[in-house]
């Protein structure tokens, strides 16, 4: 296997257990471990955080409780008090996409083969993600709105012809909704992580070249080095930006007609 | 990124062997969509669960309770300082009370000596006026004394001198008489 240059191999998903369900396969695989790993270490690094639950916060409480107040802050400011009931779906989804884009930013990692692995560098995952945003929105809008629901296409206080124009527009708006959601997230990691390997590959060329071509291999290294500053910035940008889209969604749901 | 080290398993590399579908892009590869959705419900779902019945409640209880305790406390505060307040106003009041009651003691006080140096004044004047009276009772008396012993003189000195003198023999009766003449 000579992909230690190959841009896509750590993209790669190879089956831990085999797992077959009919004809579907199910297999474990590293994807699924890291997932696994994300739920794991969230959980028990905020219960850690949280085992003391002092009155005056040590560093780990603190961090726990920016987290909490964060999400918490964003929920208010998008969708108002009353978007707070999808606090725990925002704040999971939220530290799930975190979780897994912050992992992905390990080379190695005590995993199956060794290397890292982004969940979210795959358009199913974030799809999902986004369809099960979508599912909620509209099922809450529907739930609590019934039929106004559907003045989410029809926005208020515009003359009547140009609802003819208005309405088409917000109904392509809403369904691309869930692929620009998706596809933000899974495009991020995609693109960077494959930045970061391609410029990791040059330093690996440059070097194997020789002579003096190994000291010009010190400029992909300090790329590299930017680059994988700008990637901890982008996981956690697009965790909060898939949350706070999400949020904003939920605000359509609770307020239809704007 | 990292050389990747498939060999390390070699039941793993056999299975990234052939599982490489071909060259297809492995993100587009719909070998393990299923497995991938599958999995991302578990966890998500479990990581949903373990979430919002242990964890939120945990870190949102740990929040609120110490918020109420600050609100709890500045009440307390503001409880203890309304109280300080009291006392300020009434500790102001009973030294006002007392400044009151020590002007109303001294000014009865100053009565009191008033009334007795004027009583203590009045009854000396009186004895002083009594004695007075009574030396110039006295002095008067003398001095009718003194003047009725005068007249007794005056005859007797006449008589004398007239015996003396004019060698009339003449008695203090009628010296008397011409005194008393002698006198108006």
């Amino acid at each position: 296997m000579a992909d230690a240059t190959n841009p896509i191999a750590q993209f790669e998903i190879h089956p831990v257990f085999p797992l077959k369900i009919g004809s579907l396969d199910l297999s474990f695989t590293n994807s699924s471990y890291f997932m696994v790993v994300a739920v794991a270490l969230t959980v028990a690094g905020l219960m850690m955080a949280m085992s003391r639950r002092a009155l005056v916060p040590g560093r780990g409480q603190s961090v726990a409780e920016m987290l909490y107040e964060f999400v918490a802050g964003m929920i208010r400011d998008t969708a108002g008090t009353e978007g707070l009931r999808f606090f725990p779906f925002v704040f999971t989804l939220f530290i799930f996409i975190l979780m897994a884009n912050l992992l992905g930013m390990f080379h190695y990692f005590p995993a199956p083969g060794l290397h890292g692995f982004t969940v979210t560098s795959h358009i199913i995952v974030t799809f999902a993600l986004s369809l099960l945003v979508m599912a909620i929105v509209v099922g809450y809008g529907i739930y609590k709105n019934g039929f106004k629901f559907l003045k989410l296409f029809a926005p208020s206080g515009i003359p009547l012809p140009l609802y003819i124009i208005v309405t088409p527009v917000e109904i392509i708006s809403f369904l691309s909704r869930p692929i620009s959601l998706s596809v933000r997230l899974f495009a991020n990691m995609l693109a960077g992580h494959i930045l970061l390997k391609v410029f990791a590959g040059f330093i690996v060329m440059l070097g194997a070249a020789g002579a003096g071509y190994a000291v010009i291999g010190v400029l992909p290294f300090f790329m590299l080095l930017a680059l994988t500053a700008l990637e901890f910035l982008v996981a956690f940008l697009q965790a909060y930006v898939f949350a706070i889209l999400t949020c904003i969604y939920l605000n359509d749901a609770l307020h239809p007609g704007h | 990124m990292a050389p990747q080290t498939h060999s390390e398993t070699a039941e793993y590399a056999a299975d990234a062997a052939h599982s490489g579908a071909e060259g297809a892009f492995p993100p587009f590869d719909p070998t393990y969509f299923a497995s991938q959705i599958f999995w991302l419900a578990i966890t998500f779902g479990v990581l949903y669960f373990l979430l919002s019945r242990w964890v939120l409640p945990r870190i949102g209880g740990a929040i609120e309770e110490r918020r109420d305790r600050i609100a709890d406390d500045l009440d307390a505060a503001s409880q203890m300082k309304s109280q300080a307040d009291d006392a300020v106003k009434q500790y102001e009041r009973s030294l006002a009370d007392a400044r009151a009651r020590a002007q109303s003691v001294g000014a009865e006080a100053k009565a009191d000596a008033d009334a007795s140096i004027s009583e203590e004044m009045s009854r000396v004047d009186a004895e002083l006026q009594a004695e007075q009276d009574e030396a110039e009772a006295r002095i008067g008396e003398l001095r009718q004394k003194a003047l009725g012993e005068l007249d007794t003189i005056a005859a007797t000195t006449a008589v004398a001198v007239a015996q003396h003198l004019a060698g009339l023999d003449v008695t203090d009766d009628e010296a008397r008489k011409v005194l008393a003449g002698a006198k108006e």
